[in-house]
């Protein structure tokens, strides 16, 4: 085979990348856990987290240290983690879905109808009878009344195309923001307007034990399901036809998209809120260091996302200590420069010549 | 392996954009569908590689129905060039090509890369490897599909207008690598001389319907191309070849 001296993005090797990258994860969860507002320090967390692993004793003492490492920070910092990694999968699924470098898992109006279950709750006191859970219960149930919704107005005889996709998504995002604003304005209470804010803009704010499993397990299925498709994704980026040529269903495999993507963005949206920026610049971010192939791509993107979400949401709650900074602020303002510096280096392709 | 269509028919918004069409390509030939603008050509052609459900008719590999295969098998006996061009995602030459592995099962990256490499080879694309596709020309990009075809290992390949908006060179060189791979081939083609010089056997397509068949000598004769194309055209040998070439005016 003829081999070309010069190194290119493709010939990157993965396995070192991702074995880099998981160690980056690894280090910045503990970063994560170790930093924050009540100043432990980084030798007593490690040492409480070690504990808790091992079922070793804590003095009384670190009661209330213990509590803050393992019952707050970490079941925030691993939801960070798990919240990114998804959102970044998804965002490759939804841009190869609908073949569009702009999209991304908010697109498809999956994100604004989750806002209005959320807010019902938060502003209305809807679903009360559901105690803790009806945030994300009734999050996660109107996110996929607006799938529901835009699956059945985005259908035409030629089955889910691209661009009706991502029209009927974007004018029901429209209508489900201006139910939102509706209730926010509505609303009597300032501090549930400021909560409701918190919840558009996203937040890891509310993260506990209970969320994480079942965050974690819709990430990493829908994530095993990309991943054993991602040849097929290749395909259908390349267009309709050329997917068929190669013994890929368009409409069939683009249906299953919509699904997946749906039920692990509202899982994510019904946990931590509409994060943005993760989902849509983590997937170009990752293309440009190891190129388009969604084999490669979906390796890195989830870790990417991950890394990134655990550092903004650190930064987050260090910024304005006490106070907290919706953490899509802070990704916008950690991942924009970062990815300026990269798309100027050059290298990339973005659509056409 | 042959390809047959039988019947096909094809319905958009009750207009019959192909009208109960048979058209065969025997074992080995290069078989070109001639035809106007909007007279049904990709229509046609993306039935046969089942990127379109025909409203009636049947397409068969070898007399087997592909309806009734699966998708990806369908795809390891007949591999397409489609005529689009997304232009969103930047995969490199040697992905694009990669590409064409997909439907097979048992693979291993050793014999993907090799099979690729191979086909790489063959079109003479092999130093554009880790070229991004999109910063191609239009004549290296039709090879890398050619090479992406011929990595599928088919046996019957589909043309959708291969020699589009390449310069003469380009298109000669495009039909050569279609005629040497010896594949079965069916490709839609606008110059009816290129369609003369390369084809064994052409179709005339006009208004969805078949409107002549037979070699390019039989076929491409005036009072049919005033007919079909509304052009009057000049019957001449090329000097060298031999193959009956055309040249046109205006009907008077």
């Amino acid at each position: 085979m003829l081999r070309r001296p010069t190194a290119s993005r493709s010939r990157t090797p993965l396995a070192p990348l991702a074995g880099a990258l998981g160690l980056v994860l690894l280090l910045s969860l503990l970063c994560a856990v170790a930093l924050g507002a009540t100043g432990l320090g980084g030798a007593q967390v490690l040492r409480l987290l070690w504990a808790g692993l091992t079922g070793g004793t804590v003095p009384a003492r670190d009661g209330a240290a213990y509590t803050i490492v393992w019952e707050i920070r970490l079941p925030r910092v691993v939801l960070g983690a798990v919240v990114g990694a998804g959102l970044a999968s998804v965002g490759v699924a939804v841009q190869a879905m609908v073949r569009n470098a702009l999209a991304d898992p908010f697109v498809l109006g999956i994100s604004s109808g989750a806002a209005v279950g959320a807010n019902a709750v938060i502003l209305l006191g809807a679903f009360a009878g559901l105690g803790v859970w009806a945030l994300s219960v009734s999050a996660f149930g109107s996110a996929l009344a607006a799938m529901a919704l835009v699956y059945a107005v985005a259908r035409s005889p030629s089955g889910l195309t691209p661009l009706r996709l991502i029209l009927t998504g974007t004018a029901l995002a429209y209508g489900f923001e201006a139910l939102t604003t509706v209730m926010v304005f509505g609303a009597a209470r300032g501090e549930a307007a400021r909560s409701a804010m918190m919840w558009l803009l996203g937040s890891l704010g509310g993260a506990t034990w209970a969320q994480v499993p079942i965050a974690a397990v819709t990430v990493t299925l829908g994530w095993a399901w990309l991943r054993r498709r991602a040849e097929a994704l290749n395909a259908l980026a390349m267009g309709d036809e050329t997917a068929a040529a190669l013994g890929v269903r368009p409409a069939t495999l683009r249906r299953e998209l919509f699904l997946v993507t749906a039920a692990v963005t509202g899982t994510v949206v019904a946990v931590s809120g509409a994060i943005g920026f993760v989902g849509l610049m983590v997937p170009h971010l990752v293309r440009m260091v190891v190129g388009a192939d969604h084999r490669r791509v979906l390796v890195l993107a989830p870790l990417a996302g991950a890394v990134l979400l655990v550092w903004a949401d650190l930064l987050s709650r260090l910024l304005l200590a006490p106070a907290e900074l919706p953490v899509g602020v802070v990704t916008a303002v950690v991942g924009v420069p970062a990815f300026l510096l990269l798309m100027r280096r050059g290298g990339h392709t973005f659509g056409g010549r | 392996m042959r390809l047959d269509l039988e019947g096909v028919t094809v319905e958009v918004a009750g207009a019959r954009i192909v009208d109960d069409i048979r058209l065969a390509v025997p074992e080995g030939a290069f078989v070109g569908l001639v035809g106007p603008n909007g007279s049904g050509k990709s229509t046609l052609l993306r039935c046969a590689y089942r990127a379109l459900r025909p409203d009636a008719g049947v397409i068969r590999l070898d007399g087997d129905d592909v309806r009734t295969m699966r998708p990806a098998a369908a795809a390891r006996v007949l591999a397409a060039l489609p005529q689009e061009s997304a232009a969103e995602f930047d995969f490199t030459v040697t992905e694009v090509v990669a590409m064409g592995r997909l439907p097979h099962r048992e693979r291993t990256a050793r014999t993907d890369r090799d099979i690729c490499a191979h086909a790489m080879e063959s079109t003479g694309v092999a130093h554009l490897a880790d070229r991004g596709f999109l910063a191609l020309s239009g004549g290296e990009k039709q090879r890398v599909l050619i090479a992406r075809a011929l990595a599928q290992q088919p046996r019957v390949l589909v043309l959708d207008e291969p020699t589009n908006h390449l310069d003469i060179a380009h298109q000669l060189e495009i039909l050569s690598l279609v005629r040497a791979s010896g594949l079965t081939a069916l490709a839609a083609l606008h110059d009816l001389n290129l369609a003369a010089a390369h084809c064994d056997l052409l179709y005339v397509i006009d208004d969805g319907r078949i409107v002549a068949t037979g070699t390019p000598a039989e076929v491409l004769r005036p009072a049919l191309l005033a007919d079909v194309f509304g052009v009057h055209a000049h019957p001449v040998r090329h000097p060298v070849t031999g193959t009956v070439q055309l040249l046109f005016d205006l009907l008077p």
